[in-house]
């Protein structure tokens, strides 16, 4: 402490204003920075972010493309945060959804035709078992040999992606096509648009309102809780830790697998290579950014799915689109670290002469009791 | 005292919401001097520790340190100003070595280790201050009592002045604690302060200069130590109401046979036998004590019990039917229930609230849940009647169960374990933490749970418990049952032979 010290507390409150006020601070942060980005290529920041907002938000159809954009993250932001309502860190969302579009995949491009909202009913529950299952690879060897369930699902992660690859590039690839993916799905299994929006939303909607539920009020919600806080006293009292590994991270892939039946049947029509597309990463930050509660999950979901949808327009403009990405990451950290500082506080230790004096006289009386560094 | 004080609090006042858990506190601090800290459990000592340590910001009041005005901002800024705390939770690394956690806790360690020159002052304040402490010792193989004057060791070697203990004898055999108001008396010598809180009147009057003692925040009553006598203190400590006098002592009928447990062979968490083939019978309406100096099997034979261990060989019968196998569930729906001793670590649950706390039990019972919804109602309703039964003191029953005094929070968890009429009460150290208004309370308590007809397993280490409340007790020594004794046939100095393994 001799020349004064940073250090981050974690602070015990936070203030509604602080709450707000932080995140806009920092986003602006986050344009002025990106700035640098822009100019650094030869255009105008302040049209360049006028676009951004307006095409993405501000007008109708932006705010559209941004919600169906935000479709997919808001189920594998939904996924990552259940489990880790447990202390569970399922990063393998992404794999799980690619489990998902695949299973649902095979049932609607190669399985028994089936009337029509029988047939998304069935897609529903499949793209949710193959994400389920998936996971469940992950549960079943944290809860009996408690291998790290962080390193398992992203390890699967990788096998997931890559088998998707191999179908869409192998035996699923459409015919005289050159691009990996597969034929369109039936037409009467699309999910119906509803004003250019996705019916999806409202799949999310009353998922993200029976988690909060289910998490609030009801006994397994408790026992969740209780095993996050606690896991020796969850024994204690007698739940069932395995069971609720088991169930929770089933439960998180079938999640992130729903949001492979949304991107299918909502948005791309048919299965294709990278159809994740880091929609299972960017669930992490937006879990995060949500401290897990499912109904802000929504909300920071169509945020980030703006961001995504903004891009396009920005490309038109002429700036080339890894500086986009650029654009997007700059303004990502800024919204994380806006939330980091709304939990962390900086401390700033000044060298007063107390605790200076203080220190000289240790210093002082340890160089005569033998010096310990 | 002619002395001028070493330390000066002044009018000290810290209100969290609605509780006001310091108000107006005054205590000076003398060279030398060991001072006790006593009072009413929630009465502040805590928080008035926390205070000096810079943990929490008092809302008024101020501090004199060394003549000097001042705030202590922050932990750190308090040990630089050579101010130090040993917490009731120590904060060990327990896969490092004694000199490498003592080497981490110091303010300025530089980055290499020079062991030596550590592991050699370590010996040099142990000689001096007869604190026993090996440095080359992985922390995970120490006993409480040695973590403990690890924790010691850590504050003399970044040369505190004034060192606080919270209730640093609560989780300490006799003996251990003996040992270690030896070494504090020898750092008063050399011109330390030292403060210690404290719910045991007799160690109080024995070890310490100066006591304060707290209630409601206030400061009731100060004296000398040769000032003292029990009576005064504990008028300070409870108030004007006289403390309940136990006096059902009278036996009930014997009951039936409620436990048979045969040749329990248990291991301990090293893997290493911790029961050597145990037997005994527990009957209903009897307090059955385990008595044993600390780690003689004691938490061992409570787990196997609760069934949180499991048995490796032996059975257990419950009113003849074979429960060896059956699960935690199972035992608590045929009335078990179970007080552990480390309530943070196991029993309670920290971050969650009092009323999440109180239901953990019971939450799958009809009265509190419906087709799996929590009946938030009937759930706060058993909280506030544990409240008001109980005399818990709390700042709200949504807040966090860890913002509570470490007494209330175990009122919480006895309340919550005998709720239901239990057939059979596991009681390790039930009144650990507790101030002696609560600990009469709780075992009235428990003498009324033996009345009504459950058995209780009380497991103490203090004799007086042992034979004021207890029916028949059972020494355990290094995991082997010496004996098994009428409390009303045999006397302390068997007991405490058997204690220490010489077998009757
Ligand atoms: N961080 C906190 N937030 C809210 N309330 C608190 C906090 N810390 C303490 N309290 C409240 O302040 C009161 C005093 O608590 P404190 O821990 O100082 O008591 P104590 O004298 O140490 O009691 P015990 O003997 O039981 O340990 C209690 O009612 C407690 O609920
Ligand atoms: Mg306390």
């Amino acid at each position: 402490m001799k020349i004064g010290a940073i250090r981050f507390e974690k602070k015990q409150t936070v203030s509604l204003s602080r709450k707000v006020l932080n995140p806009v601070i920092f986003i602006l942060l986050g344009f002025v920075l990106s700035s640098v980005f822009i100019m650094a290529n030869g255009f105008q920041p302040i049209p360049v972010f006028g676009k951004m907002i307006t095409y993405s938000l501000l007008n109708t159809r932006g705010l559209i493309g941004s919600i169906n954009a935000a479709l997919p993250l808001m189920f594998c932001g939904l996924s990552v945060a259940i489990a880790f309502k447990m202390n569970l860190n399922n990063i393998g969302a992404e794999g799980q959804f690619a489990m998902g579009a695949i299973f649902g995949g095979a049932f609607a491009l190669y399985g028994p035709a089936l009337p029509a909202p029988l047939s998304g009913i069935v897609m529903f529950f499949l793209c949710a078992i193959g994400g389920g299952l998936w996971a469940l690879i992950a549960a079943a060897l944290k809860a009996y040999w408690n291998v790290n369930e962080t390193i398992v699902t992203l390890m699967l992660n990788y096998i997931a992606l890559l088998f998707l690859d191999y179908l869409c590039y192998g035996p699923w690839m459409a015919p005289k096509q050159t691009t990996a993916m597969t034929v369109t799905i039936p037409q009467d299994m699309y999910l119906p648009l509803i004003g250019g929006t996705s019916s999806g939303i409202f799949l999310a909607i009353i998922i993200a309102v029976l988690l909060y539920l289910f998490l609030k009020y009801t006994t397994g919600g408790y026992q969740i809780s209780v095993i996050k806080n606690s896991l020796r006293t969850a024994e204690y009292a007698g739940i069932p830790v395995k069971k609720y590994i088991l169930i929770v991270l089933a439960l998180s892939g079938a999640l992130a697998g729903v949001a492979g039946f949304v991107q299918v049947t909502g948005i791309v029509h048919r299965v294709q290579a990278q159809l994740p597309g880091g929609s299972g990463y960017t669930g992490i930050v937006i879990a995060y950014l949500s401290q897990c509660n499912p109904l802000v999950i929504l909300l920071v979901s169509v945020l980030l799915g703006a961001l995504q949808n903004s891009s396009a327009v920005v490309q038109i403009m002429g700036v080339p689109s890894q500086i986009v990405t650029m654009i997007q990451g700059t303004l990502m950290i800024s919204v994380i670290a806006g939330e980091f500082f709304n939990r962390y506080r900086i401390v700033y230790y000044k060298a007063d002469p107390e605790s200076k004096r203080a220190e000289q006289k240790n210093n002082h009386s340890e160089q005569k009791g033998g010096a310990v560094q | 005292m002619e002395k001028t004080a070493l330390l000066e609090m002044k009018g000290i006042t810290k209100k969290f919401g609605t509780v006001l858990a310091n108000d107006h506190i005054d205590l000076q601090l003398y060279p030398g001097e060991i001072h006790a800290l006593l009072g009413e459990n929630g009465s502040g000592k805590s928080t008035l520790m926390n205070i000096l340590l810079g943990i929490y910001k008092p809302n008024s009041g101020e501090m004199l340190y060394k003549g000097e005005k001042g705030q202590i901002k922050t932990p750190k800024h308090a040990a630089a100003l050579g101010i130090g705390m040993v917490h009731q939770h120590f904060a060990l690394i327990p896969t490092l070595t004694v000199a490498e956690n003592i080497f981490l806790s110091l303010d300025h360690c530089s980055f290499i280790l020079d062991q030596q020159k550590m592991e050699n002052k370590i010996r040099e304040y142990s000689e001096q201050f007869s604190l026993e402490v090996d440095p080359g010792a992985k922390v995970w193989q120490l006993s409480v009592g040695e973590q403990q004057r690890v924790e010691i060791m850590k504050l003399l070697c970044r040369n505190c002045e004034i060192l606080v203990l919270d209730e640093p004898t609560a989780v300490l055999t006799p003996q251990e604690a003996g040992e270690m108001f030896k070494t504090l008396r020898k750092m008063a010598e050399h011109g330390k302060s030292i403060i210690f809180i404290s719910h045991k009147m007799n160690e109080v009057m024995e070890h310490a200069d100066r006591i304060t003692v707290l209630k409601n925040g206030r400061v009731t009553d100060r004296m000398l130590a040769s000032d003292a006598d029990i009576d005064r203190m504990a008028k300070a400590v409870v108030g004007e109401r006289d403390i309940e006098k136990i006096t059902i002592r009278s036996k009930g009928k014997t009951g039936e046979l409620l436990i048979d447990a045969k040749d329990l062979r248990v291991l301990n968490d090293k893997g290493l036998v911790a029961l050597h083939d145990i037997s005994f019978q527990l009957k209903a309406g009897e307090i059955f004590a385990i008595a044993g100096v600390a780690g003689s099997g004691q938490r061992e034979l409570a787990e196997a019990l609760a069934g949180l261990r499991k048995i490796t060989s032996g059975r257990i019968l419950m009113k003849g039917n074979e429960i060896t196998k059956t699960n935690i569930r199972g035992r608590v729906s045929k009335g078990i229930s179970f007080i552990p001793e480390d309530r943070l670590k196991m029993g309670l649950i920290p971050g969650m609230n009092m009323k999440e706390n109180t239901v953990l039990k019971e939450f799958r019972g009809k009265a509190y849940s419906r087709g799996g919804i929590l009946l938030s109602k009937a759930i706060r309703a058993l909280t506030e009647k544990h409240v008001s039964d109980h005399d818990i003191k709390h700042g709200g029953l949504d807040l966090p169960v860890s913002l509570m005094s470490g007494g209330n929070q175990q009122k919480l968890l006895i309340a919550r374990e005998i709720n239901g009429n239990p057939e059979l009460i596991i009681a390790a150290y039930p009144v650990r933490g507790l101030d002696i208004g609560a600990t009469a309370a709780i075992h009235r308590t428990l003498l009324e749970q033996r009345n009504r007809g459950a058995c209780v397993l009380l497991i103490s280490e203090e004799l007086d418990e042992i034979f004021e409340l207890s029916d028949r007790v059972a020494v355990l020594c290094g995991g082997k049952l010496m004996g098994i004794r009428n409390t009303s046939e045999t006397d302390y100095e068997e007991i405490g032979r058997l204690m220490s393994g010489e077998s009757a």
